[in-house]
C-alpha cells in the first residue's frame, strides 16, 4: 500500500477539482463524493499504517519519490512523500477527524445552497494538509502550507455575504502572510547555509552547522509557526476566523491546520537541539499564548470564540511542549492528537447546539440544555472532562507529561502550565456551567432540539477519542517509543515526582473548577454581560488587546506609509509622469503638421533629409 | 554574329537547387497569369487561391530542402548569395507570404466580397462599379500580383549586387503599388496612397540608381564584394564612394521606413487594403532589412565609421518620430504604421552594432515583428461598422466586453509590439539592444528605451480603451471570421507567444546565419 501512497493526497484533490470544475452538475452528490474521498483517504492511510506496523522501528521510514520538481545546478527540490510514524500520526488524525467532519457537515450544511462548494473547499484543505505533513522537503512543506492558507481563507470567508466573514479571512489571510515570510527566510536560509531543503539532508547537515545558523533557522520557522498556530504576537486571527462554518472551525482551527506549527518545529528538531536561544524563544513564546489564551477564554460569552480562545492556550502549550526538546516532542505531539478529538467533538458539540438554537451563539442565551440536547450534553462532556484534565480522560495523561517536562526543565515554566491548567479548569466550567446547567435563558422563538444523527455519531465517535484516546495512545500503542525514532525521546529527569505532581495538579484544576461553578451554576447569569467589571474582564474581553496593538503599532503606520507613498506618488510621479506625458503630446501635435498629405511636400522633406545626411557626413568627415 | 564571338560568352553556371524557392514562385506567378487567361470566370478566384497555397508551401519545402551548414555559395555570376542568412529570411519571408495570402482571399468578412475592388478600373462611384460589384465580380489578378511580389522580396535580402539588387526591389514594390490602390472601400484615399507610394518610391529608386553608378566608378564593379575589396584597398577616403553609399542607403532605408523617408508609411498603411498592409508590413520589413543588413555588412563595413554619425542620427529620428507622432493618431491603422516606423527605428540599432549577436538580435526581430504585424492587422480588418472596417480608435472603445477574445489577442500583439516579457517582441528588442550595448551604442540604447516607453503609452492606451473604457454607441461589431483569418490569427498569436516563451531553438538555428563575403 506504501507505493500507493500518493493516492492520499490524489483522492481529495480529485474531489475538490469535480467539485469545482463540475459546478452545479455535481450539485445533488457533491457532499457524498467529498465525503467518500475524505474516507477513502482516511482507508489508504490505515492501510499504510497497518504495512508500517508489520516493519521493524528502523525501517519504517519510506520515501516516495513521485517526480524531479526543480532542477538547477545542484539544487534538486523532488516532489517527494516521507512516510514515517511522525507524518503517518498526522494523516491518520486529518483523515479521521476530516472525515468525521465530512459526515456532521452533510446534515449541517444542509440547507446551505452552496454546499458543494463547501465540501470542494473541505476536500482541498484535506489535499493540501496532507502535502503538508508529506512532503519531504521544506519547498513541498510550503506548498501544503500555503494551501492550507488558501483553503482557510475560502472558508472562513465562505459566507462572504457576511461583511464580518469578509473581513475575517482577509485579516487571517493577511496575518498568515507575515508567518509565511518566516517559513520563506528559513528556506533560504537552509539553501544558503546546507544548499538542500530535504528534511533528511537539513537534518544531517544541522549537525554540523554553526549555533548562529541554526538560530536564525530556528526563529524564523518560529515566526512561521506563530502565524499558522495563532501564537503570540500573530494570535489575532484565530478569533476572527470562528465567523466559518462551526465544522471549518472544528477541522481547520481547532484539530488540524493551527497545529502544523507544532509538526514544523518537531520536524525541525535537529535545528532546534543545537540552537538554545531559538528553543528558549519557543518556549517564552508558547508560555505567554498558552496563558493570554486561557484568560481570553475566561471572558467570551460567544461560545465558539471561547473555545478559539481555548485552542490557542492548548497550542500553547504544544509549543512550549516542543520547545523543551527531546524530553518535550514526543509529549507536544501526544497532546496535539488527544487534543484534536477533544476539541473538535467540543466544536461539533457547540455547532450542534447552535444548530438547535437559531444559530445564537450568546451562551448568555443557553442555559439548562442538557435536558433538551442530551448526546450533545454527554458527548460535550467528554471533552470538557478531557481538556481540564480529569482522569482518565485523554487530556489527562499529555498535558500531564507536559506539566511534567516543563517542571524539569525549570520551576517556572513548570508552574506557567500549572497555572494555564487551573484557568482551563475554570473557563471551561463556566462554558459548561452556562450552556448545559443553569436556568433556561433562551429566547422566545427559540426551541432547542437535539441534532439529526449524521451530526450526532461524529461527535459520539469523538467522544470516545476523548475518553479514551489518552490511554489507547500511551499504554496500548506506546507512543514514546513510536515516535522515537523520529523526533527523539529522553525521559524528564530533575522536577518534583509524579507522585507529587498529579495530586497538585488535580488539586488546582478542581479549584479552578469550583469558582467556574459557584458563579455560573449557582448564581444567577445575567442575560446581559455586566459592564461594571474589573479591568482584567475588560481586558480579555478585548482580546487583551491584540487587535489595537495590531492597529498602533502595523495598521496606523502602515496606513500613514501608504497615505504618504500615494501622496508622493500622485504629486511627485505622477507630475513627473503626466508632465513629461503632455511634453510628448505638445510635441506630438506640432510634428504631426509635417505629415501634410501632400506628396510634393513628403519629397521635399525627402530632398531636405539627403542635404542634412550629406551635410553630416561632410562635417564628419572633415573632422 | 561571328561563331567565334559566341565562344567567349561562358554560360554562367545556375545553381537551381539553390534558387528553387525563387524559381517556384515565380513560376507560381507566371501559372497565375495563365491562370487569369484561360480560366473561366467563376471558378478563377478558387483556382488562384489553391495556386497560390500551394506554390508557397512548395517553395518554403524547397527553403527547408536547402542545407544550410553544406552547400553555399555565390550563383549566376555571383549576382545571388546563398547563406545562412538567406535561408532564414526566405523561409520568413515565405511564411509571411502564407499568412498574407489567407488575409488576401478572406471574403466572408465584408458582405460584398473580399477587401479588393471588384473592377480596379472602374472609376470609384461610378455606375459601373456598382455593376461590377453587383455581380459579384472579383479581381483575380491581385494573387498575379502577390506573387511577383513574393518573388521579388525573395530576391531582394540575397542580391549579391547592386544591379540585381535594384531589379529585385523594382519587382517587388511595383505590383505593390498595384495592390495598394484597390481597395473595395475607401476608393479614393486607396488610391492615392497608391500614387503616393509610387511617386516617392521611383524618387527613392532614383537615389539607389545614382548611388550604385556612383560606387561603380569608385570600385569599377557593382558586386559587394568587390566594392568592399575596393574599399579596403584604398587608402584615403573617397567622396565619390561616400556619396555612392549615402544614395544607395536611402533607398534601402525608404523600404524599411526610416525618417525622414517615412513619409509615406502612414498613408499607404491607412489607404492600402488591411490584407495588404498586413502583408506589406511583414514582408517588406524584412526583405528590405534583410538587404540593408546585408549591403552594410557585406559591402559598406569599410564605411562603418564614416556613416555612423548619419546612421546614428537616422536611427534616432526614425526612434522618436514613430513614437511621438504615434501618440497623436487617433486612427489604428496609422497608429500602427506608426509603430512600424518605430520598430525600423529599433532595427537600425542591430545594422549599426555589425556583429554577429545585432546580426542574430535583428533576424530574431524581424521574424516576432513580421508575425505580431500581421496578427494585429488581421484583427483590424475583423472590427468593422456599416461604412466598413472601424478604424477611429474611439469606435474601439468597450470592445473588450462584447468581444473578449479579439480583445484578448489584439492585447497580446500589442503587448508584443511594446516589447513586453514572455512575448516576441520582447525578447527580440532585449537581443538587439543588449548587441547594441555591447558594442559601446549605450546612447542609442538609452534613447531606444525611452522611445519604447513612450511607445508604450499608445498602445495601453488601446488597452485600456478596448477594456476599460465604455462604448461611445457607434454600431461597431466585431465580424466573425472565416477559417482563413482565424487560422491567419492562431498562428501569429502562438508565434508571438511561443517565441517569447521559449526563443531559444530559433536562436540555435541562428547559429548558422552568417552572410557570405
Amino acid at each position: 500500500m506504501t507505493a500507493y501512497a500518493w493516492l492520499l493526497v490524489a483522492l481529495p484533490l480529485a474531489g475538490a477539482a469535480v467539485l469545482l470544475l463540475g459546478g452545479k452538475r455535481t450539485n445533488a452528490w457533491g457532499h457524498l463524493l467529498g465525503t467518500a474521498m475524505s474516507l477513502g483517504s482516511f482507508g489508504v492511510g490505515v492501510a499504510t499504517l497497518i504495512e508500517m506496523l508489520a516493519k521493524t522501528a528502523e525501517e519504517r521510514e519510506t520515501i516516495i519519490h513521485l517526480w524531479d520538481w526543480i532542477v538547477v545546478g545542484t539544487f534538486h527540490v523532488p516532489v517527494a512523500l516521507q512516510l514515517d510514524q511522525l507524518s503517518i500520526s498526522f494523516v491518520l488524525l486529518i483523515t479521521g477527524v476530516g472525515s468525521l467532519i465530512h459526515i456532521y457537515s452533510i446534515g449541517y450544511m444542509a440547507h446551505d445552497e452552496n454546499r458543494r462548494k463547501f465540501f470542494a473547499y473541505l476536500n482541498l484543505f484535506i489535499a493540501a494538509m496532507l502535502v503538508l505533513v508529506l512532503a519531504n522537503n521544506y519547498m513541498l512543506l510550503y506548498v501544503g502550507w500555503e494551501g492550507v492558507g488558501l483553503a482557510s481563507y475560502l472558508l472562513i470567508g465562505f459566507w462572504i455575504h457576511k461583511p464580518s466573514a469578509a473581513t475575517a479571512a482577509k485579516k487571517a489571510f493577511v496575518v498568515n502572510r507575515v508567518g509565511d515570510v518566516g517559513l520563506s527566510l528559513a528556506v533560504m536560509l537552509m539553501f544558503t547555509a546546507f544548499g538542500t531543503v530535504t528534511f533528511g539532508e537539513v537534518n544531517a547537515a544541522a549537525e554540523s552547522a554553526s549555533t548562529q545558523t541554526a538560530t536564525w533557522i530556528g526563529l524564523a520557522l518560529l515566526l512561521a509557526a506563530c502565524g499558522k498556530s495563532a501564537q503570540f504576537p500573530l494570535q489575532s486571527w484565530l478569533l476572527d476566523a470562528m465567523e466559518g462554518p462551526t465544522p471549518v472551525s472544528a477541522l481547520i482551527h481547532a484539530a488540524t491546520m493551527v497545529t502544523a506549527g507544532v509538526y514544523l518545529i518537531a520536524r525541525s528538531h535537529a535545528i532546534y537541539d543545537i540552537a538554545p536561544i531559538a528553543q528558549t524563544a519557543v518556549i517564552v513564546i508558547g508560555g505567554i499564548t498558552l496563558i493570554m489564551g486561557a484568560i481570553i477564554g475566561t471572558a467570551k460569552d460567544d461560545i465558539k470564540k471561547g473555545l478559539a480562545g481555548s485552542t490557542m492556550s492548548q497550542i500553547g502549550y504544544m509549543i512550549l511542549g516542543v520547545g523543551l526538546g527531546p524530553v518535550g516532542y514526543v509529549f507536544a505531539l501526544f497532546h496535539l492528537i488527544t487534543h484534536g478529538f477533544f476539541k473538535a467533538g467540543m466544536f461539533l458539540g457547540a455547532g450542534s447546539v447552535m444548530h438547535g438554537m437559531h444559530d445564537d451563539v450568546n451562551m448568555r442565551h443557553y442555559g439548562n440544555l442538557r435536558t433538551a440536547m442530551k448526546i450533545t450534553y454527554a458527548t460535550f462532556g467528554m471533552g470538557f472532562l478531557a481538556i481540564i484534565g480529569i482522569p482518565p480522560f485523554a487530556g489527562f495523561w499529555s498535558k500531564d507529561e507536559i506539566i511534567r517536562a516543563a517542571f524539569s526543565h525549570s520551576p517556572l515554566t513548570g508552574i506557567v502550565t500549572l497555572i494555564g491548567a487551573g484557568i482551563t479548569a475554570f473557563y471551561m466550567t463556566r462554558m459548561m456551567a452556562m450552556t448545559f446547567f443553569g436556568t433556561a435563558r433562551w429566547q422566545d422563538d427559540v426551541h432547542p432540539h437535539e441534532s439529526p444523527k449524521s451530526m450526532t455519531i461524529p461527535m459520539m465517535i469523538l467522544s470516545i477519542g476523548s475518553a479514551f484516546g489518552g490511554m489507547l495512545l500511551l499504554f496500548v500503542a506506546n507512543i514514546e517509543s513510536w515516535l522515537e525514532p523520529v523526533v527523539g525521546f529522553e525521559h524528564a529527569h530533575g522536577g518534583p515526582d509524579s507522585s507529587v505532581l498529579i495530586p497538585v495538579t488535580l488539586t488546582i484544576v478542581a479549584i479552578g473548577a469550583m469558582m467556574g461553578w459557584v458563579q455560573y451554576a449557582k448564581r444567577e447569569v445575567p442575560l446581559l454581560a455586566p459592564t461594571d467589571v474589573s479591568i482584567f474582564t475588560k481586558a480579555a474581553r478585548a482580546d487583551l488587546y491584540g487587535d489595537t496593538f495590531n492597529e498602533a503599532v502595523f495598521m496606523r503606520p502602515g496606513q500613514y506609509l501608504t497615505r504618504s507613498l500615494v501622496y508622493v506618488d500622485n504629486k511627485v510621479v505622477d507630475g513627473v509622469v503626466n508632465g513629461t506625458a503632455g511634453l510628448v503630446g505638445v510635441v506630438a501635435a506640432q510634428l504631426r503638421r509635417t505629415q501634410t498629405g501632400f506628396v510634393r511636400s513628403y519629397a521635399l522633406v525627402m530632398v531636405l533629409g539627403v542635404v542634412v545626411i550629406g551635410a553630416i557626413a561632410a562635417i564628419v568627415g572633415m573632422a | 554574329m561571328s561563331s567565334a564571338l559566341i565562344a567567349d560568352i561562358t554560360a554562367p553556371s545556375v545553381n537551381y537547387y539553390m534558387l528553387a524557392p525563387i524559381l517556384i514562385v515565380l513560376g507560381g506567378a507566371v501559372l497565375s497569369v495563365l491562370v487569369e487567361a484561360f480560366y473561366p470566370r467563376e471558378s478563377r478566384r478558387s483556382a488562384q487561391i489553391a495556386l497560390v497555397l500551394t506554390t508557397l508551401v512548395v517553395a518554403f519545402l524547397a527553403v527547408l530542402n536547402i542545407k544550410v551548414d553544406a552547400i553555399l555559395g555565390f550563383t549566376i555570376v555571383n549576382s545571388l548569395a546563398i547563406d545562412g542568412v538567406s535561408v532564414f529570411l526566405q523561409g520568413l519571408i515565405i511564411l509571411s507570404a502564407l499568412v498574407g495570402a489567407l488575409l488576401i482571399s478572406e471574403n466572408r468578412i465584408d458582405p460584398l466580397g473580399d477587401a479588393f475592388a471588384a473592377q480596379s478600373s472602374a472609376l470609384p462611384g461610378s455606375e459601373d462599379e456598382l455593376a461590377f460589384t453587383e455581380r459579384g465580380w472579383y479581381q483575380t489578378e491581385i494573387w498575379s500580383l502577390f506573387l511577383f511580389s513574393v518573388g521579388g522580396m525573395l530576391i531582394f535580402p540575397i542580391a549579391n549586387d547592386l544591379l540585381t539588387l535594384f531589379v529585385a526591389l523594382e519587382v517587388m514594390s511595383l505590383p505593390l503599388y498595384l495592390l495598394v490602390g484597390m481597395a473595395r472601400r475607401r476608393r479614393l484615399l486607396s488610391q492615392e496612397a497608391a500614387l503616393k507610394y509610387f511617386v516617392l518610391g521611383a524618387f527613392s529608386s532614383a537615389f539607389m540608381l545614382y548611388g550604385s553608378a556612383l560606387v561603380y566608378g569608385f570600385a569599377n564593379s557593382v558586386e559587394l564584394g568587390d566594392i568592399a575589396k575596393a574599399l579596403s584597398a584604398s587608402a584615403a577616403n573617397s567622396n565619390l564612394m561616400l556619396v555612392g553609399g549615402i544614395f544607395i542607403l536611402i533607398g534601402l532605408l525608404f523600404k524599411v521606413g526610416a525618417a525622414p523617408f517615412h513619409q509615406w508609411t502612414p498613408d499607404v498603411y491607412q489607404g492600402a487594403p488591411t490584407a495588404i498592409t498586413a502583408f506589406m508590413s511583414a514582408g517588406t520589413k524584412v526583405a528590405a532589412f534583410g538587404a540593408l543588413l546585408r549591403v552594410f555588412y557585406v559591402a559598406l563595413s569599410g564605411l562603418a565609421w564614416d556613416l555612423s554619425a548619419v546612421l546614428w542620427a537616422i536611427a534616432i529620428i526614425t526612434m522618436l518620430v514613430g513614437t511621438i507622432i504615434g501618440v497623436a493618431q487617433s486612427d489604428i491603422k496609422r497608429m500602427l504604421a506608426y509603430s512600424s516606423i518605430a520598430h525600423a527605428g529599433f532595427l537600425l540599432l542591430g545594422v549599426i552594432a555589425q556583429s554577429k549577436a545585432a546580426l542574430d538580435g535583428s533576424l530574431f526581430y524581424l521574424a516576432g515583428y513580421a508575425f505580431t504585424s500581421l496578427g494585429a492587422f488581421a484583427v483590424v480588418s475583423l472590427v468593422r461598422d456599416a461604412s466598413g472596417e472601424a478604424n477611429h480608435l474611439g469606435q474601439w472603445a468597450g470592445l473588450g466586453k462584447r468581444s473578449p477574445v479579439i480583445a484578448s489577442v489584439f492585447t497580446l500583439f500589442l503587448l508584443a509590439l511594446a516589447g513586453i516579457p514572455l512575448t516576441s517582441g520582447f525578447v527580440g528588442k532585449f537581443a538587439v539592444f543588449a548587441a547594441a550595448y555591447e558594442k559601446g551604442l549605450a546612447p542609442l540604447v538609452v534613447v531606444a528605451v525611452i522611445a519604447s516607453a513612450i511607445a508604450g503609452f499608445f498602445y495601453v492606451r488601446v488597452i485600456v480603451l478596448m477594456f476599460f473604457t465604455d462604448a461611445s454607441g457607434d454600431e461597431v461589431s466585431v465580424v466573425v471570421p472565416s477559417f482563413a483569418t482565424a487560422a491567419a490569427i492562431t498562428i501569429t498569436a502562438v508565434v508571438t507567444i511561443v517565441l517569447g516563451v521559449i526563443p531559444q531553438p530559433v536562436f540555435d538555428l541562428l547559429s548558422n546565419a552568417l552572410f557570405l563575403k
